[in-house]
């Protein structure tokens, strides 16, 4: 949150309808994304009850599990979960691949891209991820081979969804959020039913998104009543050994609690696609679909399946990556989009004014005696002035072309231009022109970790984590 | 409590029977302690479920019945066997050697007997036990009291108290799962809190020494339905309970504001007459309201328009200014700030110039 998105939010109350928080789409939305709404059984450890996907708005499947508390139910559910995600996750290695690089490394021209509704999708695809990876195909408690296969790929997404600008799996109420203020709290925001109506309508229809009857919540948990008054007595059924009855109402029922989540996520997608991307958002989506390449080789040359947590040396250095690439996020999406700069220049950690000088043919003597070339200009400036003379900054539209301050005089900033010279011209008389301090070349360069502490998505810590007999075990004690 | 202020709350109750504390409604009652309204309400015990449903506004908090189950069996489970899996885990997880194993339950069997006297049997029992006069390992469902803003109420007594060498271990059973030694934060959150609130009530009983800050979380391992349990250190909790259960303004202060004769008796008041009675007790609503307390939607609509509304953030954000309104008056210019509104006045305008700038009209 930000002075901007509240002030943006008390527009909402006061306009009974969502304001924007930006102007360009931050987050990558896929040609072919998959769809996935989840619903879990109450009081259980994640055990799925149902599931809506598909890549198609018009032709969702349907998957329930008859009885939740049956593991072999269970099962079943996730055979024919993985016979979805697998074909998704290989139809998108057939768009082609390309290489780059000095290595010519290769890379897949497409990756997948799973949407939920919520965090708590996100929630329920690491701990279904985590349930099935480490599931045996052979012996006692076997499964079908793609089971464990989803697991892995579950696993993957989940944890690309905690890397800043991933666009790997998100989960639809926080991509909303990142572009619209509704005039409800944050608590609220993740009722994605209620920020819809925010954004499409107003404070009624995100009102109304709070009846479970009306709008059945988004999952994975199921509205109480629901579970007490439905559900109880469709899966009674089939306790009682009624099972072709008990699925003919589990189907009717759980359809009507998950079509109108279905219609709200491709409503979502419609809202996201409208906007134009912002300059980075293909920059990041690469790395997704490098990630996506590196784990789909690893898989395929017989890798291990994620270990059940990272080995200390590791978790720490993933920390540091995550670090680093929330700052370089924040300060592209800026970068990107004078609305979410605008955040900074109410901080003073930017601002943005004219041109009102400007010498481009300006020497200096440098160091070794010689005259070189540091235009320089000065701005004037309506926004708090905070930054400090001899800070770097730069420009969005000339992003590599560095400035230092050199005075502040009340409104007036003199710059002097310090790199990057060639790359752009001088700004102008007149010009209408924003600096920052934040941007992602200023900060510590990023290490490339080495080859023996390589992250577990690419292939794993030095000893890699073998799934013990208990894995394979625990799920059926 | 002065014998007045239990006549006034009773006359606010009614006739209803008095609504019973746990353990959950104590640590929310401290999560929000400047409100008015839900101190009253909670020492007069008004079910205010039924009140938030009757005037219009009902809670969200239905349970599902798979929880519920679910919740049951594992705690049976737990203590199956004569408390067999619990012994074997306080064992490793707090390393302490227990031999003999004697318990009790002290829940009630007939269902008749008072509070009261269930709250003296709890206590005597705890007393024997940790004074070595009875050799008991468990003590099951004691009725505990404490005071909350000068009222005793009692709680529902949802814990096993584990007694070894004269010291007491509160132990919880939840049924949510452990998960890669890793459970879901605001559940073992909201479990610590509760526990507190039973390690304060103990320790108020049979003094500070004998109840540890250590209590003892058992739940589900992984996928399965193996319990596990982990030491949980509630020393923190503690103090914010304790502190905030002494700021919880006295109940008689804040019941002495009550217009005299007032009741929220929901058998003879129309609705309207009780929502005369409620704006008479001030509420301090917050998004986080809505998670737990039951008159949560009331107090949001009341609340409309407040920035508080939107959360704490961005209350402060909006430069601390009470209401939506108002902060937009002083954004665009068009009201005069007060003295004391003069830094939020500048910090706003120059945010909504900013945003103006740049957002889409
Ligand atoms: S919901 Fe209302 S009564 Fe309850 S704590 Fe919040 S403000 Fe107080």
């Amino acid at each position: 949150m930000s002075a901007i998105s509240s002030y943006a939010r008390a527009l909402a109350v006061d306009g009974g309808r969502a304001f924007p928080i930006a102007t360009r789409r931050h987050v990558h939305i896929a040609g072919e994304p998959l769809v996935l709404i989840p619903l879990t059984m109450a009081g259980e450890a994640n055990a799925p009850l149902a599931a809506m996907v598909g890549t198609r708005r018009d032709d969702p499947a349907l998957l329930i599990v008859p009885q939740p508390r049956n593991r072999d139910l269970r099962f079943a559910f996730a055979d024919e979960l993985a016979a979805v995600v697998l074909r998704y996750v290989e139809d998108r290695t057939r768009q082609g691949i390309e290489t780059y690089g000095k290595n010519q490394d290769p890379r897949y021209l497409d990756a997948p891209q799973l949407l939920v509704p919520n965090p708590g999708g996100v929630g329920f695809v690491r701990l279904f991820g985590r349930s099935t990876r480490f599931r045996r195909t052979t012996g006692e408690y076997a499964v079908s081979p793609d089971v464990p296969l989803l697991g892995r790929w579950l696993s993957f997404l989940a944890e690309r969804a905690e890397h800043p600008g991933s666009s790997a799996l998100l989960p639809m109420t926080s991509a909303l959020n990142l572009h619209w203020a509704t005039g409800q709290s944050s608590l609220e925001d993740t009722n994605l039913a209620a920020t819809l109506g925010w954004i499409t309508s107003g404070p009624d229809a995100a009102r109304e998104a709070e009846d479970p009857t009306v709008w059945p919540p988004a999952g994975p948990s199921t509205d109480p009543t629901f579970d007490n008054e439905i559900l109880a007595p469709a899966l009674r059924q089939w306790d009682e050994g009624r099972h072709e009855r008990a699925r003919a109402l589990l189907d009717r029922d759980l359809r009507t609690q998950l079509e109108p989540t279905w219609r709200l996520m491709w409503q979502a997608i419609d809202l996201l696609r409208a906007l134009p991307a912002g300059d980075s958002v293909d920059a990041r989506w690469t790395e997704d679909r490098n990630e996506f390449t590196s784990y789909y080789m690893y898989v395929n040359s017989g890798g291990y399946p994620q270990p059940r947590r990272d080995q200390a040396v590791a978790a720490a250095r993933r920390l540091q990556r995550l670090e680093r690439e929330q700052t370089a996020f924040d300060a592209t999406l800026a970068l990107d989009d004078p609305l979410v700069m605008a955040n900074y220049r109410v901080t003073g950690e930017a601002f943005a004014g004219t041109v009102v000088e400007s010498e481009p043919d300006r020497k200096v003597p440098g160091d070794k005696g010689r005259r070189v070339l540091r235009p320089l200009l000065v701005v004037r400036s309506d926004d708090p002035l905070r930054l400090t003379v001899g800070t770097d900054v730069v420009s969005p539209g000339r992003r590599k072309q560095v400035a230092k301050i050199l005075e502040i005089d009340g409104d007036r900033v003199t710059l002097q231009i310090e790199k990057g010279m060639t790359v752009a011209p001088t700004p102008a008389v007149g010009e209408e022109i924003t600096y920052t301090s934040v941007f992602p070349e200023g900060m510590q360069s990023p290490k490339l970790p080495t080859a023996e502490d390589t992250p577990w998505t690419h292939g794993g810590p030095p000893q890699p984590y073998v799934a013990s007999d208990d894995d394979a075990r625990e799920v059926w004690e | 409590m002065e014998p007045a202020t239990q006549a006034r709350l009773s006359q606010l109750r009614g006739n209803a029977p008095a609504k019973r504390h746990n353990a959950r409604t104590v640590a929310a009652l401290t999560g929000n302690p400047g409100c008015a309204r839900r101190a009253v309400l909670d020492a007069a015990g008004i079910d205010k479920n039924a009140l938030a449903a009757q005037v219009g506004f009902p809670a969200k908090f239905g349970q599902s019945q798979f929880a519920i189950t679910r919740g049951n069996s594992f705690e049976a489970q737990v203590k199956a066997n004569g408390y067999a899996q619990l012994v074997r885990m306080l064992r490793e997880t707090l390393g302490l050697d227990i031999e003999e194993v004697g318990s009790k339950d002290l829940e009630t069997v007939g269902g008749n007997e008072s509070q009261e006297l269930r709250h003296i049997r709890a206590r005597q029992a705890l007393q024997a036990a940790v004074e070595g006069r009875e050799p008991l390992t468990f003590l099951d469902h004691p009725l505990l009291r404490l005071d909350v803003g000068g009222n005793n109420v009692y709680l529902e007594p949802d814990l096993v108290a584990f007694h070894h060498d004269g010291v007491l271990h509160v132990v919880e059973i939840k049924s949510f799962a452990i998960i890669d030694d890793q459970a879901d934060g605001s559940k073992v959150a909201a479990a610590a809190r509760q526990s507190a609130v039973y390690v304060l009530a103990l320790r108020r009983l049979l003094g500070d020494d004998r109840v540890s800050h250590d209590v003892v979380l058992v739940c589900p391992k992984d996928f399965s339905n193996q319990p596990t349990a982990v030491k949980i250190d509630v020393r923190k909790q503690l103090i914010i309970l304790d502190h905030q259960l002494t700021r919880l303004a006295r109940i008689e202060s804040l019941v002495e504001l009550l217009p005299p004769g007032v009741s929220l008796d929901l058998a003879t008041h129309t609705r309207e007459e009780l929502l005369t009675t409620l704006a008479t007790m001030e509420a301090r609503y917050e998004p986080s309201c809505l998670n737990s307390c039951e008159m949560a939607y009331l107090c949001r609509h009341e609340a409309a328009g407040c920035t508080s509304a939107l959360g704490a953030t961005v209350r402060e954000e909006l430069g601390g200014v009470e209401t939506v309104a108002r902060a937009l008056e002083l954004a665009a210019g068009r009201a005069v700030p007060s003295v004391e509104e003069n830094d939020a006045a500048a910090m706003l305008r120059n945010t909504a110039r900013i945003y103006g700038s740049v957002a889409p009209a």
